[in-house]
């Protein structure tokens, strides 16, 4: 079942300052989906971690560059499409920072984070015009149980499952 | 809102009461002065207290992860005090939540220094 997205786009200057901006537009998004507020708040973590991605490390923190931003409401999941101008990354490069070896390294959490806190998580490149993230977020119908519920609703949801 | 760092001297530890978001630019840049500063002081039992940061991004959590590097090289300790539930899950999720000594109390969280 797909019907048309509600849609929200917007191109923002590529400066550290929009990242807060891009957060205020993803938690009024995942407020009109109706997301929890935990949700809201995982959900405005992932894009801060890929606005962060885009602007210093895509677009080497180039005003004159932009960070492309799209959010996509459908009936059971939000996506979220972050494009910047840069040269991509490659993402089997990216290393476990919970690794031992790496738990005390400065740097490398970002993408760790967004694919923690978000369903999916993809990544295209368009040679010589920028990178894409995409995020995804499933919404949960409202009778269905989330972590942390009731033993009434684990049972309501093993019975189900 | 950008974050705001306090210092105070309870007996031998310097307690930072920091407010506000430690994220990449102005968060992180302040916190690694202020680390820097002390440890150049002579300062080397270092007590964060995070009560009241709204929110911290993965390189505020780098920031910490340096500031507690830096303070162990040099000998000293660097603790952590009253973590919110975000950021409390956050160092779980990264798992950090077992490197860093962390503390809900005050008074302990700095006694613990001295048994050190």
């Amino acid at each position: 079942m797909t019907s048309e997205p509600s849609v929200v786009e917007v191109t923002l200057e590529s400066d550290l300052k929009n990242v807060e901006v891009a957060e205020e537009i993803a938690r009024r998004v995942a407020g009109t989906a109706g997301f929890s507020e935990e949700s809201a708040h995982q959900i405005e973590m992932a894009l801060h971690e890929s606005m962060i991605n885009a602007i210093w490390h895509g677009n080497k923190n180039e005003a004159s560059k932009s960070v492309w931003l799209r959010f996509e409401i459908y009936n059971d999941r939000l996506e979220i499409r972050v494009r910047d101008q840069g040269n991509g990354f490659n993402i089997a490069e990216v290393a476990d920072p919970c690794s031992a070896e790496n738990l005390l390294k400065v740097s490398g959490r970002g993408i760790f984070l967004i694919r923690t806190f978000m369903d999916e998580f993809h990544v295209k490149h368009f040679p010589g015009s920028g990178t894409e993230v995409t995020l995804v977020k499933r919404i949960q119908p409202p009778h269905q149980p989330t972590q942390g519920g009731t033993d009434r609703e684990h049972e309501s949801h093993n019975s189900t499952s | 809102m950008s974050m705001k760092a306090t210092i105070r001297q309870v007996d031998s530890v310097i307690v930072v009461d920091i407010s506000g978001r430690i994220t990449l630019g102005e968060g992180c840049a302040q916190l690694r002065e202020l680390v820097r500063d002390q440890l150049a002081k002579g300062n080397k039992r270092v007590l964060i207290n995070l009560a009241d940061v709204s929110y911290i991004d993965s390189s505020g959590i780098g920031e910490l992860v340096s500031a507690y590097t830096a303070v162990s090289n040099q000998g000293g300790q660097l603790k952590l005090l009253k973590l919110t539930k975000k950021v409390h899950d956050l160092l779980q999720i990264t798992k950090l939540y077992t490197v860093f000594d962390i503390h809900d109390d005050e008074a302990k969280g700095t006694a613990s220094f001295e048994k050190s």
